[in-house]
Parts: C-alpha cells; structure tokens; sequence
C-alpha cells in the first residue's frame, strides 16, 4: 500500500522500526498532493521546501532516539484558522490575506516541539462560517468523493487532505459542526472534543464560548493518538480546563457489552434524509449485535438549539471580528479620506458575505433594546439544552445521532440559500451549546456518498465516545477509500 | 437675591486609576510603560492580535477588592468580565474587557471632610478592566480633528484600570476636588496606584448638572473630561457650574452632552453630543470565566488593609497633638505625611514640622509644581534646619534664606551656613561694637529716639542689621541697644 493511505499509527511504527524515514514520508505525501490537489484544492498554502528540511532535521534526531514520540514525522494538515509562526495564516479570508502570525497557536506549538511536520494550511469557509467550504475567499474544496460535491465545512480543506491522503491527518475547529460535518461527508474520522479540553490560544476566534480544536483522521485509533498529542491544560487559556489528560487509546476496546445508547428523536426527526437514517439504524443494529442497549430518547429543548446558536456565534463574532478594521494588520481599504471611511470601507471590501451577514446578525441580538429577546434568551435555551444533556446522561453513556442530516450535497446547491446551509449543522450545533465531546466516523455510503454516525458523550467523555467508535469501526466493513483518479 | 440662589449643584465622579501591578491585566507584559519606548512593552494579548486570549492578573483584582474595603464596598462572590464595543483606533481589539452588572465592588462610600463637617459620598461600584492604547495626533494643535495623521502606541494598552463611580453627591467643584484628593490619599497608602495625575496614572471625569434647591429630580447633565490636576478639577467644575447657571437663568435648556476641558482657555467646550451616544453591546467575555471570589480571602485582605488616611489623621491628633487641619493636610498625601514621620522621629516638636512643611515646603513645591519626594529637601534637611534654630545657630529669618538654598541646591543645611559664615553673631562684646559703630554713623536717630520717638529704636536695630548682614541675635542686639540709648539719655 502507498504510504500516503496509511493511518500515522502505522507510520509511527515504521519511523520507529526505521522502515521508512521521514523524508520518504513527506516526499510521498507531496507526489499525492501533486497528483490530486488540482482536483481537491484542499490547501491554502503549501511549503514543500520547508517541510522537507523539517524532515531532515527531524531524521537527524530520529537516528540518536530509541524511542520516537508519535507524532516524529507525521506530515498533518492543519486548518488556517490556526496561528502558525511565519506561516501564512489567513482563516481563508481577503481580510488575512498576508498575515503572518508571530507567534504559533499552542496547539501548534505542541505539535511542532512533538515532532509533526506541517504539510500546509487547509482550505475553510471564511472565519469558520459555513458548512461547504464555498465561503473561503480563495475559491472551494471540493469532495474526493465526488468532485461535484462539497467536502462539508468549515473545515473542509482539513477532511478532504485527510480523505484524500494528502496529509496523514489534520487539525480543525469546531463551533458548531465544523469538524464532524465535514469529516462525514468526506467519510473520515473527526472528533469535537469537550470545551475546555485543548487549548484555543491561537485559534483565530469565530465564537470563542463554542470553538473547539479537534483531530481528523483515517481512523478511530489515529483519533485518540492525536488527541493524546494535543489535549491538557493551557495557562494562556484561561477557558482551558484543569485536568489530567488519560491515554486516550487504553479506551480502544472492542467491548462495549451493556453499554446504554440514547437516540434523541429530535436529531432523527424531519430534514434527515431516509438514506441517512436507514445508514444511522444499519449501525445501531450493528451495535445492539455487540451486546450495546440501544432506546430512543427525548431531549426536547434541541429543537431550539439552532436558532439559538445562530444568536450566540454571531454575537460572539461581531466582536470577535471587530479587530479587523485595517489599523493595525490585514487588509486595509485605500482612498478613504477618514478613520471611519477606513473601517467601514475595509470591512466592506476585507470580508465575504456570510461574514458580514453573521456580524450583522450578531450586533442586532446584543444590541441596547434587543438583547434580552435574543442573546438574553438563547442563553437561556443554552441553560436548558445543557440541562437536556445532563438528564440524558443520567440515563445513557453515549447518545447517537446522523452527524449530517444529508450526504455531501452539489457545489452551489445552497449557496442562495444560507438557511439551508445552517440546517446542515442541526444535528452536530447542540453539542457545541453544551459543551461536551463528539465524535463523527463513517457508518455507510449512499450513491458513493459516505454518511457519518455522530456519537455524544458528556463532558470530559471522550474514553467512552472513542470505545464505542472504535468498536463500531472494528466491526463495520468500512466505506473504502474515494475514487480519485489522477 | 436673584435666582441663581436657588440652584443647587450636582457633581458625581468616575475616577480611573492605573494599577501598581508588575504586569498588565490580561498578559505578562510590563506594566510601568511610563517613558517607554513606543509599543515596545506589547505582545500577541496586549496588542489583540488574531487568536490571543487573555488571562486576568490576580494582583489586580486583590488591589481593586482592598480599594473596595477601603470604600466599604461590599466584595462581590461572583464577578465576571464583560466586553464593551466599540470601534476607536487606539482599541487593539475594538472591544475593551471591562465590567458591567457584576463588578468585583458594590456599593459603598467614603467620608469626606469639608468645611469642618464630615459628608459621606456614595460610592456607585469600584470595578476592573483594561486601559487602552495612546493615540498621537500629528499636525496642528495635537487635537484629533485637525491631525494629518494619527499615531498609535499599544504600551498603555492592557495596563489593569480600576474605575470608582461615585453617586451624584458631591455639592460643588470644591467638594469634588476635596474628595478626590481623600480618594487619591486612600489609593496611596493601600499601595495600588501611584495616583499621578499628569502621567495619566489617576484620570476624573465628572457629571455634572444644576437643579433648583428641594427639587427630587436631576437637571440635564453633562459629563467633563481632561481635567489633569486637582486645581484643574475644581476650575472646569466651577466654569462649568457657571454655564449652567447661565443657560438656565437665561430660560434656556442644558444639552446632555460631553465637554472637554481646555486647561490653557479655562474653559470646556463640546466633545459629542447624545445623538452620537454608543450603544457598546456588552455580554459576558467568553474567553474568562466568572470570578469566584472566595470569602476567606476577602477577610484575610481586610484584616491586613494598612492603616489608612482617616486613621492616620486621627493618630496625627492624638500622638503628635497638631489640629485637625494640619492633620488633615498632611494626610491627605501619603508621601508628605510619611515625610512629616520621618522627621518627628529624629526631631521632637512636631508641631514646628509641621509648620514648615506646610509653610515654607509646601509654598516652593507647588511654585514647583513637584511632589515632596521629587524636591532636594529631605526629611534630614529639614531636621538639620530645625536643630540649628533651636541650638541658636541660624535666626528664624535666615533659616528661612537657608531653606531657599537647601530647596535650590539640596546642600545640607549645616554645610551653606560654614560656605557662607552665616552663623549667628551672638558674642555680646563683638556686637557692642557693630552697634556703637551704628550709632555713631546715625545720629539724627540717636536724637530721635532721646525726644521719645521709639520708632528709632526699629530703625536702628534695622542698621545693626543691616551692618552684620542679619547674621546678629535680633533679642541680643534689642537688649544691647536700649541699653546703650538709655545710657547715652
């Protein structure tokens, strides 16, 4: 097999046992890329030269260690929402365009000092908002599975690199779906840990009380290797929690005998597709065969969780967005002939649609006279879906849903239509509100479309999502690989 | 009586105070920017850059709870941090962490003396946030509008800033001044600010209306900025107090709107009207969580709050036995009343310190315009001076010249009077001689003063003066001379 269709647990072994050396590595995974990222254009920004001299250094280093840590070598991608130093960091935005971070995300931060090789910064929608990957300034990603098709978003530069092995894994954000989404419909794995897990210093904001850096990988295993890698506490985050961070790959047991799954009717309900749902019951049966009790469930306040989350993240947004006004960096408007003709000129001009639309939105719900009727309330439904969560776990280890309520839909299909786009996070958004972990892995294929299983845990649950993943993926044949053709 | 007696003055503050904190409020960068470098003293949080985040500064929530129990605020359990939008350039973020519904304190007040009774003044909230960036404006005037380009500097930006609101209960620019130095008193001796009003350190801004006397509700307010001095305090209040009096004594309606004060001109002028009034949006910061205030602590903090201007005054009283006023004065600053101790404990007539420190001191330092600990005068100058009037040394009235050199050059007192052979002349033979020399060069006067005119004894104790450069022993050369004249009669 090619060496860019392996998963980084396998490679890891081969650095280890210096089968293949780093060099080797990147170099393969740059002929994939050079071969399919005309068809995918899942990068914003490659560096070939400089991850080949990370390569080489890090070969150097490999010779005088017994013991690799699992990261050594692994070419990753990662979402250019993510602060990396010196490197081009632009949240696929006109507004970004030449920014150049000073500093690296402590994300990735860890991952350099833990041996990674970055292999380039992935595509997204602009800012993290939207669900296709058509809101980046630089044009779409487009689904290795069908070319037609979106890769899902935000972080579809990150899924589609993944699936289409131009990177071994990769790093994306999650505010209300954009790992998971996009990670099912590319037929990947892709994991929102719990808020707080891993650090947000550096992760550019959308909505900083949702946002969450998680992996996306080829399979269950990979998953919990590079949560292992990026998890624990942050002293420069101070939402970051303080707790001790376990081997999240002692919870990869097939065993899941006894275990009690919740299917929230709400998230099966009217908008799932029957291919989807028929997809989602195959995995449930498979997982009752593994001894698991599966029941349908009632967490009744998710029917308001969309439009409550579409209050919070623009809100949270229109000030997080607010920095951009061409004073200080970024892109800044010319022919103005005052201060404010500059910013408003520079936000015109700097920003897409979507993102002008949701800071419009966001500014609406906080402002003087409207705030208690809808930032005010949407907090309020937030209280309850946590409350709704909280029960359910009482009663359930994990809860389990479609994590799109569709395969991945036609380039352009709902561009015209941001409502529809907003309805393709139905599913994923109430685990943001609330806080805790999900995972998304594949569970079947529709019309050469894959479909995603998202599996909930509570907060700080991610042994329990992973076992179950894990097992599923053990026992489940599997999606292939996409049909690429060079 | 006209009409203008009727009306009764409104004044309540919003006072900024700079933190003494090492570092600023949400990073680890510096906090003493003063003379640094522009945006030197910056990082990825201070300076708001993509994807920071900040992380409050423990020091400067201790400091603003002390200032709370200082003010008898109630410390709240709970506190959090909320954004405030807007969009000016000198905002690395364009939204300023600060406090809205759930400060760190509540309530509260503070007593302050004027004219010999003791008002207390409601304190609204002491509350956290941070400082912004300096804009530089280039080009004419240093003034905004007519600037050909702005500068920014992000030093200042992050610097932890404690805000004191007061209630609406200060009766006139004086008052508001009085309370503002006691604020600033109290500030001093909790250690949390250096209080410096011309370094920006200490910032009042003021709303002010006028209503008739006995009416229950407010007049139409406007709020007063810029104002960098006591002294320029109490002027933009009174000019203030005047316009409105003015307008309404002329029929006419107050506009609420925000002044500046023009130190130069004396006078304010409109900053923004209430139609450009913002709208700031606050919610809760969702990069912090909530402040748990823990109770423990807060008692801890309140059993070791230092002794502070009110008390020290007091002891002022009792220990040193000064009046009230003195007392009050010399407490009402940290660093003269500490240098005002430090004298007494080396010099035993502390009523005599005083004199000189708020005499003769205090005269030059504000001619000066500098703080007690910014003068060549030490507290050991002042000693040295005191000793050699009471050993006889140096007259009063030279110890006066002398103090004037000692503030001019910082010389020990001991040392100008050796350079200058100023010591007194108090052998009584040597001035025997400088007086019949006196006497025989003014004889008109000695004739004077047998026909009973005793104005020529002033006149010739002024030439005996005069002769010995003021260095005689005035009482000696008195008794000397009546001496002589009577012999001569």
């Amino acid at each position: 097999m090619e060496l860019h269709n392996l998963t980084g647990y396998k490679l890891h072994n081969m650095l280890q046992t210096k089968k293949i050396s780093a060099v080797e590595l990147i170099k393969a995974v740059f002929t994939r890329v050079e071969k399919v990222e005309r068809k995918v254009k899942a990068y914003l920004n490659l560096d070939r030269d400089l991850a080949l001299s990370r390569a080489k250094k890090i070969d150097q280093n490999i010779k005088s260690e017994k013991k690799i840590s699992f990261l050594t070598g692994l070419p990753i991608a990662v979402k250019d929402n993510i602060c990396t130093k010196g490197i081009i960091t632009t949240c696929a935005s006109r507004m970004l365009e030449n920014f150049n971070p000073v500093y690296n995300a402590t994300v990735a931060q860890r991952i350099i000092d833990r041996g990674a090789v970055i292999a380039g910064k992935t595509n997204m929608d602009e800012f993290a908002m939207g669900s296709s990957t058509e809101n980046s300034a630089f044009g779409p990603t487009f689904n290795p599975w069908n070319l037609e098709t979106v890769p899902g978003g935000s972080s579809g530069g990150s899924a589609a690199a993944v699936a289409a092995g131009e990177a071994i894994f990769s790093l994306g954000s999650d505010t209300g779906g954009s790992i998971r989404q996009p990670a099912s419909l590319c037929g990947v794995v892709g994991l929102k840990p719990t808020y707080g897990l891993i650090s947000r210093y550096g992760l550019i904001a959308f909505a900083s009380s949702l946002d969450q850096i998680g992996p996306i990988t080829k399979d269950v295993r990979d998953c919990a290797c590079l949560l292992n890698e990026i998890a624990g506490h942050d002293p420069k985050d101070s939402t970051s929690l303080r707790t001790n961070v376990p081997d999240y790959t002692k919870a990869l047991v097939k065993e899941i005998g006894g275990l009690r799954i919740g299917i929230p009717k709400e998230l099966m309900g009217e908008g799932v597709s029957r291919d989807v749902k028929d997809s989602v019951e195959k995995a449930l049966e498979l997982l009752r065969g593994l001894g698991a009790h599966v029941e349908e469930t009632s967490l009744p306040h998710l029917d308001y969780a969309l439009s409550a989350y579409y209050l919070i993240a623009p809100a949270e947004a229109s000030s997080n967005l607010a920095r951009y006004d061409g004073v200080r960096y970024g892109y800044r408007a010319e022919d103005v002939s005052d201060i404010l003709e500059m910013y408003s000129k520079t936000r015109a001009l700097g920003f897409g649609d979507e993102v002008k639309r949701r800071i419009m939105l966001g500014t609406y719900a906080l402002s003087a006279g409207y705030y208690e009727a809808y930032y005010g309330q949407a907090q309020k439904v937030r209280t309850l879906v946590v409350r709704d969560f909280n029960e359910a776990f009482e009663k359930f280890d994990v809860l389990i849903s479609p994590t799109s309520p569709t395969p991945a839909f036609k380039i352009g299909e709902k561009v015209a239509d941001p409502l529809q786009m907003y309805l393709s996070d139905i599913c994923t958004i109430p685990v943001n509100l609330a806080g805790i972990p999900a995972i998304s892995i594949p569970c079947g294929a529709v019309n050469g479309l894959p479909v995603g299983l998202q599996i909930m845990g509570k907060v700080l649950g991610e042994e329990t999502i992973l076992r179950v993943a894990y097992a599923f993926e053990q026992n489940f044949k599997g999606v292939g690989k996409p049909p690429l053709r060079i | 009586m006209t009409k203008l007696d009727h009306l009764e003055v409104v004044i309540g503050l919003e006072i900024h105070v700079e933190l003494l904190t090492t570092s600023k409020m949400f990073c680890g960068c510096s906090a003493a920017i003063f003379g640094a470098q522009p945006n030197t003293l910056v990082c990825p949080v201070c300076l708001g850059l993509p994807g920071s985040l900040p992380v409050p500064n423990e020091k400067a929530v201790e400091y603003t709870v002390k200032t709370g129990l200082a003010l008898n605020s109630s410390i709240a359990n709970f506190s959090q941090f909320h954004r405030k939008n807007y969009f000016y350039p000198d905002m690395a973020k364009n939204y300023q962490i600060s406090q809205y519904d759930l400060p760190l304190c509540d309530g509260g007040y503070l007593g302050v003396d004027i004219n010999g009774f003791t008002r207390q003044v409601g304190i609204t909230r002491v509350h956290l946030e941070e400082d912004t960036g300096k804009l530089f404006h280039v080009g004419k005037g240093g003034r905004i509008a007519q600037a050909y380009y702005s500068l920014v500097d992000f030093n200042r930006s992050g610097v932890p800033l404690m805000e004191v609101v007061t209630e609406p209960d200060l009766g006139s620019p004086k008052e508001a001044r009085i309370f503002l130095q006691n604020l600033k008193s109290i500030l001093e001796h909790l250690g949390v600010s250096d209080c410096n009003m011309e370094q920006g350190s200490l910032r009042c801004d003021a709303n002010i209306s006028v209503r008739p006397r006995g009416n229950k509700e407010l007049g139409v307010k406007t709020e007063v900025k810029n104002m960098n001095s006591f002294r320029s305090l109490e002027r933009a209040l009174t000019y203030e107090v005047e316009r409105h009096k003015q307008i309404l004594e002329e029929g006419g309606e107050v506009e609420q709107e925000t002044r500046h004060f023009d130190e130069t001109k004396g006078v304010t002028t409109s900053l923004r009207t209430k139609e450009y009034a913002h709208d700031y949006r606050y919610f809760p910061e969702p990069d912090l969580v909530p402040l748990k205030i823990d109770s423990v602590w807060i008692e801890e903090l309140k059993r070791d709050l230092p002794e502070l201007p009110d008390a020290r005054k007091m002891r002022f009283e009792e220990v040193y036995k000064l009046g009230a006023q003195d007392a009050g004065i010399l407490t009402s600053s940290k660093i003269m009343a500490d240098f005002f101790e430090e004298c007494a404990k080396s010099y035993p007539k502390p009523k005599i310190i005083a004199n000189w420190i708020l005499g003769e001191l205090s005269y030059r330092l504000n001619q000066e315009n500098l703080q007690i600990d910014e003068s060549a005068v030490t507290t050991r100058h002042l000693v040295e001076l005191l000793k050699l009037i009471d050993d006889g040394t140096v007259s009063g009235k030279m110890a006066k010249d002398i103090f004037e050199e000692v503030f001019e050059t910082g010389k020990l007192p001991r040392i100008i009077v050796e350079e200058k052979g100023l010591s007194q002349i108090t052998g009584e033979k040597e001035l025997s001689t400088i007086i019949e020399l006196a006497l025989e060069e003014n004889l008109s006067a000695v004739e004077d003063f047998k026909k009973g005119k005793q104005r020529a004894l002033g006149f010739l104790i002024g030439q005996v003066m005069k002769l010995t450069k003021g260095r005689a022993n005035p009482a000696l050369v008195n008794k000397i001379l009546q001496k002589k004249l009577e012999e001569l009669k």
